[in-house]
């Protein structure tokens, strides 16, 4: 057995870089042979590496890579259901079938993730105050697990470790297929309105007046903004377009052009984005949109930064963080947004690409991300230490908000902080002492946050 | 339109060489040892590309079975339009110099077999006056290194053998084409096979192979530099390259 590389990996953010010993199964057996191997002492799943942190690294340990595990398995036309290997990406289920009038439930805004990878960070789309997370249109999956068994688990069949692998950033186990539920589509177009907000009081009036309105609603949001404009957005939101609403010249509704693929060549001097490149971007890019509803493509709505091929270079070769909070409801959200944003802009963080969107309730998942409220999204390039104990204290403004921070986009939380935003993770610790009670499935995340 | 016979459908350069002509509307029998691996690929084949697939146990040893193998195939896709010849083993060199056993078993899969079985599809396109022909040789055919030279003869015996079939079928308007791959990124040389810049994945060399089809070319490197490099190591003086150390 034990075929392997060992060599410096990483997520999208670039950040940390570590050195772990990577295997790259083609068949569900072979990740059992290989487990079964115990060439290492910890292993975790790495699917395409669109997570931003450590979430699917495993310094000085074992990293399985299912991207050659991407096979689809069977489909059901009637129902829509899908089964297929954790390995199989988005990309490839969009490409498949929305020529055949079929969409994916929740899309993230990069199609280059695969199923596993999906279901392990519960992801979540522009359509989650209406429809939930990932996890709600997966039907079940098998995982396999520390004792080298093949477990099915659905909401019916293993209820707690369905919920628990579900957002579980991989420490259950290695999923090995799933079977999720795809949505009908008329077309491959959008009709998108887009409307400009001032301030954040105006963006937050405009979700609360008519988000349910929207299938798909997410707004970009200027963070170097100050005073009366702090917090000014352009908000995008739409539902999918029917046949009707076509113009006559698109002769077939479900074709979509695959957009042209431009490439970063290289890593960008870190230089590149400062506070004065972000204001002058954001100046123009606010600017530039009226308030109007238009046909955009799918591609263009869903997925606008894969047309550009490794666009993390553009921060840097010290790579960059997102930190992604959401703010409940019920605990005066506009005051931790308001805090957080007067924050930011205070700082001059620059950070060109920040999202801001309505959020629906929770589900049962343990260490699942969202809740009912509003998220924030922001890129923060590395550029010195400093910006670390920074992100501390924008975790003390989201915490004192009874907010959380998403895991698929960390790589600094602190455990206690960690504990303090993510309650139930007694129950993942207690349920892995069941499972797993010598830590097979442990990841620099999981050991860094100290569930592992 | 007939379909396309693959021999050693399971191997990483055969998998995504299927998938562009799948992708293409091409349907395929598939032909390997590993049925259960076929049987999945044939599922995966038919979601995707909406083709028709067939698998069909094939065992390259076995040359008593490759007329009825052969057969099967014809009867079972109704019409060949191509044969692509995917297969192939590479036994440790020094292994092969002490056993001579490794050595036949390498020599009996990578040359013996595709005689056998080449010589009956040879005959079947002839017949149709139409159709193609690929083996997949090596880079490693085109010079001998101690290194590596029990596998390189094999597939420099291949190399040959493709190239009187061409001269042959020429006239019958059947197209044949050698497929040279450098080094490819696959289950063989994962692990194995220190990762180098010029490692190129399985897909490039699918991407070449189907180019290579579409405009009849005879020879393809894959990737297209190793032309160049083993250009200039088959023209370095004997005298020279015995001293080396490739």
């Amino acid at each position: 057995m034990g075929s392997y590389i060992t060599k410096e990996i990483y997520a999208w953010g670039k950040y940390p870089k570590e050195t772990c010993h990577v295997y790259r199964p083609e068949q569900p057996e072979e990740v059992k042979s290989i487990l079964g191997s115990r060439e290492q002492e910890h292993w975790i799943a790495y699917g395409l590496g669109r997570s931003y942190g450590d979430a699917p690294l495993n310094r000085g340990h074992g990293v399985i890579q299912t991207e050659r595990l991407n096979h689809m398995l069977e489909f059901d036309a009637d129902t829509g259901l899908l089964t297929c290997e954790a390995g199989v990406s988005l990309d490839e289920i969009i490409e498949v079938f929305l020529p055949r009038g079929y969409f994916l439930p929740v899309t993230p805004g990069t199609k280059y993730v695969t199923v596993g990878g999906a279901i392990a960070n519960d992801i979540h789309g522009k359509n989650h105050h209406v429809d939930g997370c990932f996890s709600e249109f997966v039907h079940s999956f098998t995982l396999l697990t520390a004792s080298g068994d093949v477990i099915r688990c659905s909401r019916e069949e293993n209820r707690d470790l369905f919920y628990a692998t579900v957002g579980g950033i991989g420490l259950t186990g290695v999923i090995l297929t799933a079977t999720i539920q795809l949505i009908r589509v008329e077309t491959a177009y959008m009709n998108v309105t887009y409307e400009k907000a001032r301030n954040l009081d105006e963006a937050l009036e405009l979700f609360i007046q008519n988000d349910r309105n929207y299938k798909y609603s997410v707004a970009w949001i200027d963070c170097l903004a100050k005073g009366d404009s702090l917090g000014r957005s352009v908000l995008m939101r739409g539902n999918h377009a029917q046949k009707a609403d076509l113009p006559h010249m698109i002769k077939d509704p479900l074709s979509f052009k695959q957009k042209q693929k431009w490439a970063v060549p290289f890593d960008f001097p870190s230089f590149t984005l400062n506070s004065y490149s972000v204001k002058a971007f954001n100046q123009v890019y606010y600017s530039s949109y009226q308030n109007s509803t238009k046909l955009v493509d799918m591609t263009s709505f869903f997925h606008p930064l894969d047309s550009i091929r490794d666009w993390n270079r553009l921060y840097g070769g010290n790579g960059f963080v997102q930190y992604q909070a959401v703010f409940p409801e019920d605990q005066r959200p506009e005051e931790g947004l308001r805090t957080l944003l007067t924050r930011l802009s205070d700082a001059r963080v620059s950070s060109f690409l920040a999202v801001l969107k309505s959020s629906g309730p929770a589900n049962e998942g343990l260490l699942s991300f969202p809740m009912k409220g509003y998220t924030l999204a922001l890129d923060i390039p590395i550029k010195g230490p400093a910006l670390f104990r920074f992100l501390r204290e924008l975790d003390e403004i989201v915490l004192a908000h009874g907010g959380r921070v998403y895991l698929a986009k960390d790589s600094t939380l602190e455990p206690e902080v960690f504990q303090r935003m993510y309650p139930r993770w007694r129950d993942m610790v207690n349920l892995k002492k069941d499972i797993d009670p010598h830590g097979v499935f442990s990841s620099s995340m999981s050991r860094r946050l100290g569930l592992t | 339109m007939g379909a396309i016979l693959v021999l050693g459908a399971t191997s990483d350069i055969a998998k995504a060489t299927i998938h562009k002509l799948a992708a293409k509307g091409r349907d395929l029998v598939l032909a390997g040892r590993r049925m259960d691996e076929m049987e999945k690929m044939k599922r995966d084949l038919e979601i995707r590309y909406q083709v028709t697939i067939w698998i069909e146990p094939f065992d390259a040893l076995d040359f008593d079975w490759h007329e009825t193998f052969f057969t099967r195939c014809v009867e079972k896709a109704g019409k060949l339009d191509g044969l692509l010849l995917m297969y192939g083993t590479m036994a440790d060199q020094k292994e092969a110099e002490q056993d001579f056993s490794v050595a036949k078993q390498m020599i009996d899969v990578n040359y013996s077999s595709a005689v056998s079985i080449l010589n009956l599809a040879a005959d079947y396109f002839e017949k149709r006056k139409a159709g193609f022909i690929c083996g997949v040789s090596s880079v490693a055919g085109d010079k001998g290194r101690k290194s590596n030279y029990i596998y390189g003869s094999t597939k420099s015996a291949l190399t040959t053998y493709l190239e009187g079939l061409r001269n042959r079928l020429h006239a019958s308007n059947v197209h044949v084409m050698t497929i040279k791959p450098g080094i490819i990124d696959t289950k063989m040389t994962y692990g194995v096979v220190e990762p180098t810049p010029l490692m190129a994945p399985p897909e490039t060399a699918a991407n070449d192979i189907v180019k290579g089809l579409d405009r009849k070319k005879e020879t393809v490197y894959t990737p297209w530099f190793w032309l160049f490099i083993m250009l200039i190591i088959k023209h370095l003086p004997e005298k020279w390259f015995k001293r080396t150390d490739l």
